[in-house]
């Protein structure tokens, strides 16, 4: 790791979070973008560098993670939550950290098999977002998807059973890791693949416009999270998303979950241009970077961008600069990462900072967060207790929803193909 | 693999072969008349208008109309937020697709032609294939892909090839292939209708061609079963299994056959998957001949499967072995005459029946 292109040297630029400038701080520098910008400035000069708004509006999005500060220093009794939204970030992450910590373990004992990719460390952008939503909005997420799933609502029990492969998971133990469903939450997978998510939330959030628009269903205001990492941020899909859903002004967040790294592949070795919320402003939506491993900057930012989308506005790309504290799955050994690196974003735990927040505004007790703690680490065995009980899914299931159709052509009970069945079709057909 | 063979040798003396589907011209009189396009396109039309949840999008579908027509008079009648007109991204809308239908909208995603949905087989095979599965069922999808299939005319290797046994071999997809207007209308209907990811492939060439159509036929609630194939001429010598344009080709076939004395049934198997492997053993268990007809590739092709059918369920009712005939086994040449002798002929079927049934079968040659 030498030269020009070596990961350590460029992360201490853009991406280690150095203090900004001052001018930067007080007035965040949105600018409407003009079609054909002359002179970007160089890639590494302020990663602050906050963008446009889709040029119809009056107001901006503003660099909330600067706001905050702002806000912070100026009157301590404005705090950014209430005790009760607090609490409830808390748990969340905590839940978020302890479970991934039980998934390791039973990953280690031969309980869980495959592939598992686990969220620690980013628990501030699955929580600062996913709390904001209503239930019938959507969430849409990758092969990293166990924490997404808790904190839209999915019961640790669903979710540690999927993960046993038992009958009792959110997917019967049809889905596994990498594909976590739940209709209920309107959790909409678990992708495997890069990027493959990403049309997947766009259709989600195409559905809404078309049920307001075509379907005359005023109320229905949903908004779609699509949650995707650094690397996917190269991939094809990721464009062409940016861009219909710019074109349609379709009721979505674009999140990005920049760990700064893909596997093994450093996303500045990676990307021309490693500040991917630049992206947003090309495409004709605001491109915003917020903190990653602040849940309060995160939620700030977030609020700005589902509100934008609920209210008809159009989509967001939010940039989460966070970091992933184990490997990229627990089958990865992990070499390639710095330990200074490690060492620094370690120190910045999202959790541990939350935690000090609401203890030094007088929000919370230590031992209002000791029962909480204590709360999660029950509700975690107990997804344990559940999963290890619960049967494994029967011979039965196997040819079960292969289609929707009840009378799909799997083998029926009979033993014959069921498109034999001249009704085959009955059933389907309301004209 | 015998029919590819004999089909390169044989080729040169195909030239004057006529497109089988212009003979069915000729005892259309009585019946009205449809083109597989207007079939298509009044499938659509009466399904959007049934159901607000039907919309159609892809690249060109809109302000062209179709890059093949397809989808006429469509956006002047329900406007473009459901005649919708996508940038050139197929995995992006194929995706979008996806989504859309997880909330019960019931998207019909047009590729301009087959070939571009290479761009998208993640989101068919990954996205929506799986998903209901993936589910447990919590999550269907209600969706249709359609465009044009298998060879067109000089368009080169790339523009010229059969999904048909591609998209066959994945379960939770289902395949239909129209033959001709009837097919077209009744099988798309089907399709829209049906709460599963289809994927329904027209074919270009026969688009322009008109089909004699009965009023049932027009009827706004007319509906074919998925999984049920048809058998377009009833015979007793040899059982000749077709899909899409070869339906044609083997209907021509079995009227040159019955001068020789060969009385063929033709099956046109609408659905690919599921496959009736009901009719085609029943048929061969009459005729106790076979031949399968497809424009695609030999090897693990549609004709491998059903051939592997009828050795499972009928192997001691068959008088000869099975043929297959093919497209080549070489991607799609452009020049004309090698174009020609990459896919199957009438010539190519004859031979074959005229083979199963221990005829003399005259050389190329000497042709």
């Amino acid at each position: 790791m030498s030269g020009a292109f070596s990961a350590a040297k460029f992360t201490t630029q853009p991406f280690l979070s150095t203090p900004l400038p001052p001018d930067l701080t007080t007035s965040p520098s949105i600018s409407p973008a003009p079609p054909h910008r002359s002179s970007d400035p160089p890639a590494n000069s302020a990663s602050f560098f906050f963008q446009i708004e889709s040029p119809r509006r009056s107001g901006t999005v503003v660099a909330v993670s600067d706001v905050v500060k702002e806000k912070k220093s100026k009157s301590t009794p404005n705090l950014l939550i209430t005790k009760e939204e607090g609490l409830v970030l808390y748990e969340d992450m905590v839940l978020g950290r302890a479970f991934e910590d039980m998934c390791a373990q039973m990953y280690y004992r031969g309980k869980m098999f495959g592939f598992v990719h686990l969220y620690n460390g980013q628990e501030a952008v699955s929580t600062g977002f996913i709390k904001l939503l209503k239930k019938e909005d959507s969430v849409v997420s990758t092969y990293r998807d166990h924490v997404h799933a808790l904190s839209k609502g999915v019961p640790a029990r669903a979710v540690m059973s999927e993960l046993f492969g038992k009958a009792t998971g959110c997917c019967r133990g049809q889905g596994g890791s990498m594909h976590m469903f739940s209709s209920e939450h309107n959790l909409l997978g678990g992708f495997a693949f890069i990027g493959e998510g990403i049309p997947v939330a766009t259709g989600a959030a195409f559905t809404s416009k078309y049920k307001r628009e075509v379907l005359k269903e005023a109320g229905c205001d949903h908004v779609t999270l699509a949650f995707f990492g650094d690397g996917t941020c190269n991939n094809g899909q990721f464009f062409e998303c940016l861009n219909m859903a710019a074109l349609w002004k379709l009721p979505i967040v674009f999140v990005v979950e920049n760990n700064l790294w893909a596997i093994g592949m450093s996303h500045l070795r990676a990307t021309s241009d490693p500040q991917i919320y630049k992206k947003g402003p090309a495409f004709g939506m605001p491109g915003i970077h917020v903190d990653g491993m602040d849940v309060l900057k995160v939620r700030e930012v977030a609020k700005e961008a589902i509100g934008r989308a609920r209210r008809g506005e159009g989509p967001t790309l939010v940039e989460c600069e966070t970091y992933r504290f184990r490997g990229h799955s627990l089958a990865d050994p992990d070499e390639l990462r710095d330990p200074a690196e490690k060492a620094h974003y370690a120190a910045r735990d999202p959790i541990t900072a939350l935690k000090k927040y609401l203890i030094e505004n007088s929000l919370a007790s230590e031992a209002e967060l000791k029962a909480i703690d204590k709360k999660i680490d029950e509700m975690v065995e107990d997804s344990v207790e559940f999963a290890d009980e619960s049967p494994p899914p029967p011979r039965s299931q196997l040819l079960e929803n292969v289609f929707a159709d009840p009378k799909g052509f799997g083998i029926g009970p009979d033993g014959r193909y069921r498109c034999e069945d001249p009704k085959f079709t009955e059933g389907t057909a309301h004209v | 693999m015998l029919g590819i063979v004999r089909q390169k040798v044989l080729g040169q003396s195909l030239q004057k072969v006529r497109p089988a589907v212009s003979l069915l011209r000729s005892y259309s009189s009585a019946a009205k008349q449809m083109t597989v396009r207007e079939a298509l396109n009044s499938a659509l039309d009466e399904e959007m208008s049934a159901d607000p949840k039907v919309f159609l999008m892809g690249e060109e579908v809109g302000e062209y109309q179709g890059a093949y027509k397809i989808s006429k008079g469509l956006l002047e009648k329900y406007g473009p937020e459901r005649v919708l007109d996508t940038p050139i991204t197929e995995a992006g809308f194929t995706g979008i697709g996806v989504g859309a239908a997880y909330y019960g909208l019931k998207p019909v995603v047009e590729f301009m032609t087959f070939n571009f949905s290479m761009q998208a087989i993640d989101h068919i095979i990954n996205s929506a294939a799986k998903s209901n599965y993936m589910s447990a069922g919590q999550l269907s999808v209600p969706l249709v892909f359609r465009g044009p299939n298998g060879a067109a005319a000089g368009v080169g290797a790339q523009h010229s090839q059969c999904y048909a046994a591609w998209y066959a071999s994945c379960p939770g997809l289902k395949v239909l292939a129209p033959y001709n207007s009837e097919d077209s209308r009744g099988l798309l209907k089907a399709a829209i209708r049906d709460p599963d990811p289809v994927i329904f492939l027209e074919n270009e060439l026969l688009y322009g061609e008109s089909f004699p159509v009965s009023d049932e036929v027009l009827d706004s609630s007319f509906c074919l079963p998925i999984g049920k194939a048809k058998i377009e001429r009833e015979g007793k010598d040899v059982t000749i299994t077709a899909f899409s344009k070869m339906v044609g080709y083997a209907l021509k076939a079995a009227e040159i056959l019955e001068k020789d004395g060969i009385d063929a049934e033709v099956i046109n198997l609408r659905s690919i998957r599921p496959l009736d492997r009901s009719t085609i053993n029943t048929s061969v268990r009459k005729t106790n001949r076979l031949i399968t007809v497809e424009e695609g590739f030999p090897q693990h092709g549609v004709g491998a499967e059903i051939c592997a059918s009828v050795v499972e369920e009928s192997f001691g009712y068959l008088d000869a072995p099975v043929e297959r005939v093919a497209g080549a086994d070489v991607p799609m040449p452009y020049a004309a005459n090698l174009e020609r002798m990459a896919v199957p002929q009438v010539e190519d079927i004859v031979r074959a029946a005229k083979r199963a049934c221990y005829r003399s079968v005259p050389l190329a040659a000497a042709a």
